[in-house]
């Protein structure tokens, strides 16, 4: 077996009322090697943040924690660790860039200053947390570090702060990258710098790469494997070239289908999959996907899968690809 | 930057003069004037051509506006006229007893701002733990048992535990003797910063409640810094602007807060002075000491205007 960085084991993340649970991600298995890009694609609310914000232990408590599973981060287990303990590793061993930048930097602090601020945290001298600030922020391709340093959040538009946002995250050099949506509101070109960037690094550190997009273009072009989030499970795990290829779950056949310009063949048959994803908190205890899916059988209804083997792919679907691919 | 302030410094002078105005048309709008007011029956007893010389010394037998033009011109060199009781310019009296106001409000305003945002931060870091609860539980007596009744109890405490009696005339400077007088201002001080410290308390606590769940305070865990770090730049920086506020709300209570509790306590500050003057009809000392809590009031309101933009930077372009 190869060596692991993250391994999440049966995470389930939920509200709790009093005696009451409710899970919304239910359940998730997923690992990641140093040095591996994993991409985490999946319809909204699905899930995704939920699991990434239980990696660091920042999910929004109450209403919402961690209901089992756990969180092995170089063996160890975040779930269970002190905060004493996360604050060594946040920021510092784990570094996320989170969804909607525009409302993640403090207004009152200069943007210069907030990112230093990580480094700071971790030992780092003014000086030299300042010129990492520097060199990061041009990193992702901002022209004029020495004024975003000086601004204000308020002073930089959308893009900017989604750089600065991923400069952070950067400069600490952390062994495990957790990027939830992090190029929405970028531009192509810059886009593509900041995959360049991500993959430039890779090829000197061993960085370890968690990517949540909704952009299979992304995830075509930056990460290893990826992983199917679907009413807080994962249903399919596959490498992304075999994804593309050859999908193993239903839903993910149509994620692909929904892509403009692709010839896929089973396009014909999915084009008709429409509705919304379940409510996580009243599943009826078959598969999830049922009332979407235009391959289900009688078993479907009953049991809900497990990721089952499906070549060098796993997804959790009872039914064999071959019988519904066309 | 330099520009909004002498905006604002012209708005306040503005609303100032606009007091003075409303306290001058009120105080004329009363029947007679101040000087036949203070002499009773008495004004009967004078002829006509006394009457007259006395309204000429206390300046009222002048149109209207020309006695608010030489009121405010007389004013402004610090000639607040003279006290129809005690004779004394009013500029002496208040001289005396404007320090002892001041240093009562200072005190309170820091006592109650350290119980209030220190009481806010501890509950808003352990929401309904026990530590909330002491903190709930004092905002509650705080902001539910009046000033006289804390003073009062307070009062009789002192007197019969430690035999402390105050009166005025035991009541020394704070640059004659700086320990008797904190002794002496701290007690009333106290009993004003309860109802200060809980509203300060319940907004610390209500703000950084919110700010914990917001996007940036998520951020700032994120980096792993310390608690330290956390609680004071990203959480309470944040929530400063609701506790200025609360407090800017706060002084303007205090000022009223302060007539009672001088009187509880008998110390020579406004507040007494105001209740000696109305009793006594001074009408001259009323309309000072009426302009000095409105001035103070606007002072306080536009130092804490300014420090919006201090502290927070998008208040800073417009
Ligand atoms: N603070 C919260 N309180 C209650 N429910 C929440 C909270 N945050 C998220 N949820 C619920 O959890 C579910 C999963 O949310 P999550 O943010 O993980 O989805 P997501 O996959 O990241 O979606 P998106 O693509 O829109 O970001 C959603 O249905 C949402 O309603
Ligand atoms: S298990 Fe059944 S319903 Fe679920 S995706 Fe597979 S075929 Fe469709
Ligand atoms: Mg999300």
């Amino acid at each position: 077996m190869t060596e692991i960085l993250l391994s999440l084991r049966g995470l389930v993340v939920g509200l709790r009322h009093g005696h009451d649970v409710s899970p919304i991600v239910r359940g998730v298995n997923l690992d990641v090697a140093p040095g591996e890009r994993v991409g985490v694609v999946g319809e909204s609310g699905s899930g995704k943040t939920l699991t990434m914000l239980s990696v660091l232990r920042l999910l929004p408590s109450p209403p919402l924690e961690i209901l089992d599973g756990e969180i092995l981060f170089a063996g160890e287990n975040l779930a269970s660790a002190s905060e004493r303990r996360l604050r060594e590793v946040r920021g510092a061993e784990i570094a996320m860039v989170y969804q909607d930048p525009m409302t993640s930097l403090n207004p009152l602090l200069h943007v210069g200053y907030q990112v230093a601020e990580a480094l700071k945290a971790h030992g780092a001298s003014t000086i030299q947390a300042r010129e990492t600030t520097r060199d990061a922020l041009r990193q992702v391709g901002l022209s004029d570090p020495e004024r975003v340093e000086r601004s204000y959040p308020h002073e930089l538009s959308g893009g900017m702060i989604q750089r600065v946002m991923i400069a952070m995250a950067l400069a600490a050099s952390p062994r495990l990258l957790i990027a939830d949506e992090p190029t929405t509101a970028l531009d192509v070109t810059i886009q593509q710098q900041i995959l360049d960037l991500v993959l430039d690094i890779q090829t000197t550190t061993s960085m370890a790469v968690l990517w949540v997009t909704h952009d299979l273009g992304v995830v075509a072009r930056l990460v290893d494997r990826v992983v199917v989030m679907y009413a807080g499970r994962v249903v399919e795990d596959a490498p992304t070239r075999e994804l593309f290829r050859h999908p193993s779950h239903p839903y993910t056949a149509a994620l692909l289908a929904s892509l403009p310009g692709t010839q896929h063949s089973h396009r014909s048959l999915l084009h008709q999959i429409g509705g919304n994803p379940p409510d996580p908190t009243r599943l009826d205890g078959g598969c999830p996907f049922r009332p979407r899916c235009p391959f289900a059988i009688d078993q479907c209804a009953h049991e809900e899968p497990p990721l089952l083997p499906r070549g060098e792919s796993r997804a959790a679907c009872w039914r064999e690809p071959d019988s519904w691919l066309p | 930057m330099l520009l909004p302030l002498v905006r604002r410094l012209a708005s306040m002078l503005t609303t100032l003069f606009g007091v003075l105005v409303v306290v001058f048309v009120i105080l004329r709008l009363l029947p007679g004037n101040a000087v036949t007011a203070s002499l009773g029956v008495n004004a009967g007893l004078l002829s006509r051509a006394q009457l007259q010389a006395i309204d000429k010394f206390y300046g009222v037998g002048e149109s209207i506006p020309q006695q608010f033009f030489s009121w405010l011109w007389s004013m402004l060199h610090g000639n607040l006229g003279v006290s129809l009781s005690s004779r004394e310019p009013v500029s002496t009296l208040v001289g005396s007893a404007l320090p002892v106001t001041l240093e009562l409000a200072v005190m309170s305003m820091i006592l109650g701002i350290l119980i209030g945002v220190g009481f806010g931060m501890i509950g808003a870091l352990h929401p309904d733990r026990w530590q909330d609860d002491v903190g709930q539980g004092l905002a509650v007596f705080g902001l539910s048992v009046p000033s006289f009744v804390i003073g009062t109890v307070l009062i009789t405490y002192l007197a019969s535990i430690f035999h402390y009696f105050p009166s005025s005339l035991g009541f020394v400077g704070l640059f004659t003797n700086p320990w008797l007088n904190l002794q002496q201002v701290f007690f009333p001080a106290l009993t004003l910063s309860f109802g200060i410290g809980a509203a300060i308390m319940r907004t610390t606590r209500a703000a950084v409640l919110e700010i914990k769940n917001l996007n940036f305070s998520r951020t700032a865990r994120g980096k792993g810094m310390s608690q330290i770090a956390y609680v004071w730049r990203h959480l309470f920086l944040n929530a400063l602007v609701a506790i200025t506020t609360m407090s800017g709300i706060q002084f303007g209570y205090l000022l009223g807060g302060a007539v009672i509790v001088e009187d509880i306590f008998v110390l020579p500050g406004i507040g007494r002075l105001l209740i000696t003057s109305i009793t006594d009809r001074d009408f001259p000392v009323v309309q000072s000491v009426t302009l000095i809590f409105a001035a103070g009031f606007i002072v306080v309101n536009t130092l804490i205007d300014i420090s919006y933009t201090i502290i927070d930077p998008r208040t800073r372009s417009r």
